[in-house]
Parts: C-alpha cells; sequence; structure tokens
C-alpha cells in the first residue's frame, strides 16, 4: 500500500498493516522463475517443432508459419483445458504457461466453458473475452500509435 | 540450433513475466498487456523481426508477437494505402491467434462442462 493512503488510515489499520506486511509470505523467486523458463521454454520449443513441420510438409515460408503453428497451439490448449491439466500447469510454472500464447488462449477457452451456465449468447458470447480482453484492446491500441507515428514519420518526415 | 534458441529465448520472455508477477505484484491481466504493449514497441523500432529470425517459435509463440504483428499489418497496409491503412490492416497478420482463441473457445465450450 502506498504512503499515501497509509496517512489517511487510522493508527490501529496501520499497525495492522505493519503487521500483514512482516507475516506476508515471501515469495520463492528464484525457484518460480526457473519453473517459469523450463515451461515457457518448453512450450515455445514445442511451437518450433509446429513450426518446422509446417515448414516441411505443408511449404509455409518461415513468415507465413507462425499463424498456424498459433492455431495448432491454441488447439492443443483447448483440449488440456477442457481435461483440466491446463490449471495444474499453470499453477506450477506461473507466467510460463501464461506468456505464450497458449495462455492467452487458456484465458479465452476456460471463461467460455466457464459461462456456459449463463447461456450461449449471454454467457459465452459476452464473457469470452473478460480475461483475454485487456491484451487486445491496448495491444491494438498501443499499435494503432505506433503505426500512425511510423507512416507520418516515412511518408512525410522522408525516412 | 534453432530449436536450442527457441527454448532459450521463449523461456527467458517468461522470466520477465514471472519477474513482473513476483518482484512487481502485477496481476497476470497487467503483465500480459505490457508484455503486448512492448512486443508492438520493439516492431515500432525494428527490433523485433531480426529476434524471429533468431529464436524463430521462441519469439512467434510468446504473446509478445501478437503486438509486433499487429504493428506489422498496420504497416503493411499503410505502406499501400496511406493513414487509412493503418486501421483495416491492423488484424491483417494477427488474425490467426483471435480467430482461433475465439473458434476453439466456443468449441470447447461445446464440448467440455465446466468443472467444480
Amino acid at each position: 500500500m502506498s504512503d499515501e493512503k497509509k496517512k489517511n488510515l487510522p493508527p490501529e489499520a496501520q499497525e495492522y498493516q505493519d503487521f500483514q506486511s512482516k507475516r506476508e509470505v515471501k515469495r520463492p523467486i528464484l525457484k518460480n522463475c526457473i519453473k517459469a523458463f523450463l515451461v515457457g521454454g518448453f512450450i515455445c520449443f514445442i511451437g518450433q517443432i509446429i513450426t518446422t513441420f509446417y515448414i516441411y510438409f505443408f511449404h509455409f515460408t518461415e513468415k507465413t508459419a507462425g499463424n498456424p503453428t498459433t492455431a495448432t497451439l491454441i488447439f492443443i490448449t483447448m483440449l488440456l483445458t477442457g481435461f483440466g491439466f491446463y490449471d495444474r500447469i499453470g499453477q506450477f510454472s506461473g507466467a510460463g504457461s501464461a506468456v505464450p500464447v497458449t495462455g492467452f488462449g487458456n484465458a479465452v477457452i476456460s471463461a467460455a466453458i466457464e459461462y456456459r451456465t449463463e447461456g450461449f449468447i449471454l454467457g459465452v458470447g459476452g464473457n469470452m473475452l473478460k480475461l483475454a480482453g485487456p491484451v487486445i484492446v491496448y495491444g491494438v491500441f498501443a499499435a494503432f500509435v505506433i503505426a500512425l507515428i511510423k507512416t507520418i514519420l516515412i511518408q512525410w518526415g522522408g525516412l | 540450433m534453432i530449436f536450442f534458441w527457441a527454448f532459450l529465448i521463449g523461456g527467458l520472455i517468461c522470466v520477465i513475466g514471472q519477474i513482473m508477477f513476483d518482484v512487481f505484484k502485477l496481476s497476470p491481466a497487467h503483465t500480459l498487456t505490457i508484455l503486448v504493449v512492448s512486443g508492438a514497441i520493439l516492431d515500432g523500432f525494428g527490433l523485433y523481426e531480426p529476434l524471429i529470425d533468431f529464436a524463430g517459435a521462441g519469439a512467434t509463440v510468446p504473446i509478445t508477437s501478437f503486438g509486433n504483428s499487429l504493428v506489422h499489418g498496420a504497416m503493411q497496409e499503410a505502406e499501400q494505402h496511406g493513414i487509412i491503412g493503418v486501421v483495416t490492416g491492423m488484424f491483417e497478420v494477427t488474425s490467426a491467434g483471435i480467430s482461433a482463441a475465439i473458434i476453439f473457445g466456443v468449441v470447447g465450450a461445446l464440448i467440455f462442462k465446466p468443472k467444480g
């Protein structure tokens, strides 16, 4: 909690904040990082195998093979999420399974499955992008600003 | 050799994410948003493409590549159609990730029942 907010609290609450921060379980940062590295690296390794597969058997180029690879990985994620394995991987690896595109897929698919009970239109359709929404929204907005600046610089700046 | 670099670079990007989780205590949504935006910025400076050439799936599988391909699609269209292309070309390259997530999300909701 920031100091600004802390000043406005009664003294008991401040004491409690100190007490709480002392008791907070320290996160094993190094161990978590190693786990994230191994799992994240492994997912990218599988992605590379799929990419190589598409290049050799379906004659994609190295640039275009990224798209079918993403789709294939998200398909695998659907199966893993549906059978409940992805949650367990996620608990073990933290960011290792959240940062690759499979984590994006998992966020969409798990929300879709979870909200099924509220109906297909308002439940699945309305809540599917709840978790993945921020990523799409700010990804698109940032890309818009950057591409706009770059285009203006290229067209009028003579870059 | 590309397999080794894919493992190494992909793993390192995940470690950056894990550090944002643990050290800066950010929520997963904040972390992923920051990573996507930084992917877009890196491509703005033309730095992401060399990373893909170097690490293959190690750079295309992490979510950072989402930002990269958004900028890429926008720039491709912008070269042909000017400023309008920035808006119309945005999803040109990225479409696979989003459409696959939505399609398999609906399929998953049809097949699987929620647990718990």
